[in-house]
């Protein structure tokens, strides 16, 4: 996926009003089956996993010892096996840790990333145009399930969740039934299928995800701190046993000394990774992403602050080399999609 | 994409249209495609003195922020006021409409260092 087709903020607000396909295939998709499944996964991410439907799927981290985020994942089971999305930048970390913490245990591991390619397809009519295009009953998935199957020869799932604030699918095929699929699924102003639906690239995916308050791995997650502190408490379960669980409970029982927040800046200015967040005269934290977003028309931030400047409404301020600008803490997300 | 042969270019893709002892200048439309949607531009103001190869402002776009180099150095006569408010225009025309700043240059022969049309589209070419 480059970083865009035809401009970012486009591709942005065509996602906002229509649809985008983007192509995730890089992203690692993992598959386990054996009797110890379960249990080990359980021991590997902060998100209970017990009640799990056949179908369901859940966001999820996997941590180190001390808390520390190794990576953000959704955990998914299926009826003969349990399905993991992690990060492509950090695939051979967490299929190495997996394969370390899982030894001797009935659990076998398949990297099917290469094998298979991923297709998300976000936007208010996704859902409408995907169910016209594909020969799957798409309308019938909830939120946070997903559909699987074989279609002539290939095995497919179709997950309904995303990474923009918006409704839509993830598609999962064989790398090699993509020139067979992809065709049907997005048309351009010069022609191909008879669809709304155009591609979006890495830049709009950036801007439509931080709009909808979703943490990027190596930004507002990384394994310099836990969980909690990036604000993450409703997805970690801190009464199961879990690899970083007792670290986790110990700052949760202390208060972390720092927190993710929101912030919206005053101007048109647009806050990166690492700009000092400041109160008065001292340093209070640092951005972790930040735009100029496309669709509030404000200039927004994340950022790693101390826990007593969170508060919502509390006036900072951003350094851009030397020059301060004036922001205000707010809510997360700063984007939420109209309900239908 | 046609490069003007009326101006000079500098290998940070800056371009220098000389008219009399003033300089227009501004980035060039190279320059903006790669920096895609630019949401920010920051200038000095007229009457401000601009050094030959020092950072002289910031463009911020979607992607990333960069400094904005001036090669010839200078007295800031005019700015162009509405990239406050549309700093998009530099990616609708960047040689024309997306111009920057005029400023009076006190030695000439900084623009001599700097490529012609011809140098520069290979420069781009190699980029």
């Amino acid at each position: 996926m480059p970083v865009m087709y035809r401009g970012i903020i486009e591709e942005h607000n065509y996602t906002r009003t229509a649809a985008s396909l983007f192509d995730v295939s890089h992203m690692g998709r993992l598959h386990f089956v054996g009797e110890d499944v379960e249990a080990c996964l359980q021991r590997l991410c902060t998100r209970n996993l017990a009640d799990m439907d056949v179908g369901q799927c859940r966001y999820g981290h996997i941590c180190r010892e001390d808390g520390g985020v190794l990576d953000d994942v959704i955990v998914s089971r299926d009826a003969d096996r349990w399905m993991m999305v992690c990060n492509a930048s950090n695939r051979e970390k967490i299929t190495a840790w997996i394969t370390r913490h899982t030894a001797g245990q009935k659990f076998e591991m398949t990297d099917t990333t290469v094998a298979t390619a991923m297709l998300a397809i976000q936007g208010p009519v996704a859902r409408d145009e995907c169910n016209r295009l594909l020969p799957f009953d798409v309308k019938s998935i909830r939120r946070y399930r997903f559909l699987s199957g074989t279609y002539m020869t290939f095995g497919y799932v179709i997950f309904r969740s995303g990474y923009t604030g918006e409704d839509g699918f993830e598609i999962v095929v064989p790398a090699k039934a993509v020139p067979l699929l992809a065709p049907r699924l997005f048309g351009d102003d010069s022609g191909g299928a008879n669809t709304p639906i155009k591609p979006g690239g890495l830049g709009a995916r950036d801007t439509l995800r931080l709009e909808a308050g979703m943490p990027l791995y190596g930004h507002e997650l990384t394994e310099a701190w836990d969980p909690l502190t990036a604000g993450q408490s409703w997805c970690v379960d801190l009464e199961k046993d879990f690899i970083g669980a007792e670290a986790m409970r110990r700052i949760r029982d202390a208060g972390p000394k720092r927190t993710v927040v929101g912030l919206e800046l005053e101007g048109r200015r647009t806050a990166r990774q690492g700009y000092e967040v400041c109160s008065g005269n001292g340093v209070v934290g640092k951005v972790t992403s930040g735009c100029l977003s496309p669709t509030l028309g404000k200039s927004i931030a994340m950022a790693l602050v101390s826990t007593d400047v969170a508060d919502e409404g509390r006036e900072l301020q951003v350094d851009f080399n030397g020059k301060r600008t004036v922001c205000e803490v707010v809510k997360l997300p700063f984007y939420r999609r109209a309900k239908t | 994409m046609s490069i003007p042969n009326d101006r000079k270019y500098s290998e940070s893709h800056e371009w220098y249209l000389l008219e009399g002892d003033v300089v227009t200048m501004g980035i060039t439309q190279f320059a903006a495609d790669e920096l895609t949607d630019i949401t920010y531009v920051e200038l000095p103001e007229p009457g401000a003195q601009v050094e030959a190869g020092e950072p002289c402002g910031e463009l911020e776009s979607v992607k990333a922020t960069s400094d904005l180099t001036c090669a010839v150095g200078g007295e800031v006569l005019e700015r162009n006021e509405e990239l406050a408010d549309e700093p998009e225009k530099i990616n609708e025309d960047a040689f024309n409409v997306g111009w920057m700043l005029k400023i009076r240059v006190a030695d000439l022969s900084q623009l001599e260092k700097l490529m012609d049309a011809a140098a520069y589209e290979k420069h781009t070419e190699e980029a």
